[in-house]
């Protein structure tokens, strides 16, 4: 399998078999040379990861430069975060349902729902039962002991702790009235959803697709029926609700949140380099490792630094800067499902099921939990979505999470290089095709001439592109042998 | 195993099965399609219940209910369909379900250094990384490494369904010195196949399914390749195998 064909002499083909067999690429540190070449060889066979995504991204950022004299302005950056906020946080979910190769078309309603119920819990001063009718409030309660219930059969022990603590909250209106009890009100409302279209999914047998398209169209009616036809809940006026999408990081301390990160990951990457030569495994060579970590914090500073100046129109009564809050919620979430995908027993079923569920299931993989644990995620990180949405709106409308919300978020996704066919994707995926996403009508929006006809176009375009380089990185890396 | 029983509804699949399987040599399971072999493998990997009958494991009674009880023993089965997930690399596959850990995350590095070590001890050497991705592996590469993957546990006895299936010339080769390897090493292996000359090659006995009926277990060395092929087509050859009338009834 390893003879070499093209050398000449036999004398010489020996030393290139070795070179090729017998784990060559797994001792000892690599030079920096073989590993650009190594990575170049592996996009070029189709692994190309982010890539596509990031150079999309710096490409709509050159174009709407150009076109627009607005696009790159401190304001205009720091407004791009807070509209990539919800579609990133449905997205970071979805990416563990797309793992597995199932959708969940419910997340943008779901997220909807979950927002209303925390903004309801927050108007009437936390008293769920008054704001939703004695009827309506047993219902949910009656919902979420369900999630408990089959979470428990799954021996779910998290999230049904999680939902169950909700519950608690929720009867006794405990927090409930203070803005973090209401949000994690939200998210506990959210998991539940989670659990039973998982459980629908994974015990019941229906197809995810199904499942998910019933419940957008019934999320639908239960926020119209929480809102009111037409109506909206006000969130304004809860200062941590209103600052999430609004208000922002003092500079200083964004630079702190920005150095502890950067160490972090530096310390932690030149620590594994190290070890990993030290047990004699392959390991990433250290000018690599260094200069990772450098760009990173290139790129970062440059970011966090514009995001620091000052863009209120008059300075002297108001002053506007630093990072809206919503940013770093996005990287810490993205680094705690990056560390949880790749890092935990959890993870890799999520991995294993969506590359092959059989073999999975023969190793001794429960595929209901993992099942039912993805969609949890989903709908529990669309609620954060949901909060995150209505504190940008200031309100929450009848129409919340509905409209094009969950088809952004699967672009996201999709965008960023996660597939719809499971088993391949990671969590920045959702932040990069994130920005992509909000990235276009935020551009298009800048230049007055273009209607919104066009927008959609471009959109699509945009979409169809993403999903070229998936499709043809996916025939290629087949054809490779990758 | 003795007196396996075991039925898909109306269709009685196996018929009083008495099964062997000894340490350090490869026993091999033949018969014709639908005699029953897969429907025994899985019986004993605890895929499927049994409905009588009793599995003996090193002398005692076992039951067996699930995957995990047979790994618990010691029985891996290398599935006909490999079971690997391509988008996983190969020490990934090969601790699947079984991960070390090490403070509650995954231990990377001593996962990669014993699958490296197994690999190498299989005398596997035509990887050229452990991370490879499965999708990047051959055929061979492939079976080669679900075979690896059961050996990884200390494992007593493999089960290997069809692994020469789909493999070229070469491959074939390889992996049956691997199967050899893995009986020198003390293990009791199971080798499924249609391929006589496979059997022949490798194995110390041959046991003959024949319409869900144990036909015969005999010694590889004291029957022809002929002999074998006619006790998987008509269940007896010459006084071995089924008696005549069993043969009858089993057909009706």
């Amino acid at each position: 399998m390893t003879t070499d064909k093209t050398t000449g002499p036999a004398q010489t083909t020996r030393p290139t078999e070795t070179a090729q067999a017998d784990f060559a690429r797994d001792a000892g540190a690599s030079t920096a040379i073989e590993f650009v070449r190594d990575y170049i060889s592996r996009v070029r066979g189709g692994e190309v990861g982010a890539l596509p995504a990031v150079l999309g991204l710096v490409v709509l950022v050159l174009v709407f430069s150009q076109a627009s004299d607005r696009f790159l302005t401190v304001y205009n950056l720091a407004n791009l975060v807070s509209q990539a906020g919800i579609t990133v946080f449905i997205a970071m979910g979805l990416v563990f349902v797309l793992l597995l190769g199932e959708i969940d078309l419910a997340a943008g309603t779901a997220s909807g729902v979950c927002a209303g119920i925390m903004g309801l819990a927050l108007v009437h001063q936390g008293d769920l039962q008054k704001a939703l009718g004695t009827p309506v409030f047993v219902t949910v309660i009656v919902f979420m002991l369900l999630a408990i219930g089959v979470a428990v059969l799954s021996r779910l022990w998290i999230p049904a702790a999680m939902v169950g603590l909700g519950v608690v909250m929720a009867v006794l209106h405990l927090f409930t009235s203070s803005a973090v009890g209401a949000i994690y009100l939200a998210v506990a409302g959210g998991i539940s959803i989670g659990l039973l279209t998982g459980f629908l999914v994974a015990w019941v047998g229906i197809p995810s697709f199904v499942v998910t398209l019933a419940l957008f169209l019934g999320w639908q009616g239960v926020i119209l029926q929480m809102v009111g036809d037409g109506g909206a809940i006000s969130v304004r006026q809860f200062d941590l609700i209103n600052g999430i999408a609004n208000k922002n990081l003092a500079p200083a301390l964004g630079w702190l949140f920005f150095a502890v990160l950067i160490g972090i990951y530096t310390l932690y990457t030149v620590y594994r380099s190290i070890q990993r030569r030290g047990q004699g495994l392959s390991a990433e060579p250290m000018v690599i490792v260094l200069s990772r970590a450098g760009g990173l914090a290139v790129i970062g500073a440059i970011g966090l630094f514009f995001l620091n100046q000052e863009r209120s129109p008059n300075p002297d009564s108001t002053s506007i800067k630093g990072a809206p809050y919503v940013l770093p919620l996005i990287i810490v979430f993205m680094i705690g499902w990056t560390l949880i995908l790749s890092k935990t027993r959890f993870g890799r079923y999520v991995y294993a099921v969506g590359g092959n569920a059989e073999a999975a299931r023969r190793a001794g993989v429960d595929l209901r939990r993992i099942r039912m644990s993805a969609f949890a995620i989903g709908s529990g990180m669309a609620a954060l979505g949901g909060v995150v949405q209505a504190s940008r709106l200031g309100s929450i409308p009848s129409d919340a999470g509905g409209g094009n919300t969950l088809l952004f978020a699967v672009a996201a996704a999709v965008i960023g290089g996660t597939s719809l066919f499971g088993g391949k994707g990671r969590a920045r995926d959702a932040v990069i095709g994130g920005l992509v996403i909000a990235t276009i009508p935020n551009g298009l929006g800048l230049l007055s001439n273009l209607p919104a006809s066009t927008q959609f176009v471009i959109t699509c375009l945009v979409l169809l592109v993403a999903a070229s380089v998936d499709a043809l990185s996916r025939k290629r890396a087949s054809a490779s042998g990758r | 195993m003795a007196g396996i029983n075991k039925s898909f509804g109306p269709v009685h699949v196996l018929h009083d099965v008495n099964f062997n399987v000894y340490p350090g040599e490869v026993t091999a399971l033949v018969g014709d399609n639908g005699a029953g072999k897969t429907t025994l493998v899985k019986c004993v990997a605890g895929i499927y219940g049994i409905d009588s009958g009793e599995i003996r494991f090193e002398g005692r009674p076992v039951t067996i209910h699930g995957p995990r009880d047979a790994a618990g023993l010691g029985i891996e089965v290398v599935y006909q369909d490999l079971a690997l997930c391509d988008n996983l690399d190969i020490v990934q596959n090969m601790f699947l379900g079984r991960e070390l850990r090490r403070g509650g995350v995954l231990d990377e590095g001593g996962m990669e250094r014993r699958s490296r070590d197994v690999l190498a001890s299989l005398s596997v050497r035509t990887v050229k990384s452990v991370r490879q991705v499965v999708s990047s592996l051959s055929g061979g590469q492939r079976q080669t490494v679900a075979i690896a993957k059961s050996v990884l546990w200390n494992s007593k006895v493999v089960l290997l369904d069809e692994p020469t299936a789909a493999l070229g010339v070469a491959q074939t080769e390889q992996v049956l010195a691997l199967v050899r390897r893995l009986a020198d090493q003390g293990l009791g292996v199971v080798l499924i196949s249609h391929n006589m000359n496979d059997v022949m090659q490798v194995s110390d006995r041959i046991a003959t399914l024949y319409l869900g009926r144990l036909a015969a277990e005999v010694k590889a060395k004291d029957v022809t390749h002929a002999q074998v092929v006619e006790l998987i087509t008509t269940g007896r050859s010459g006084d071995i195998g089924l008696r005549p009338a069993e043969a009858a009834a089993t057909t009706i």
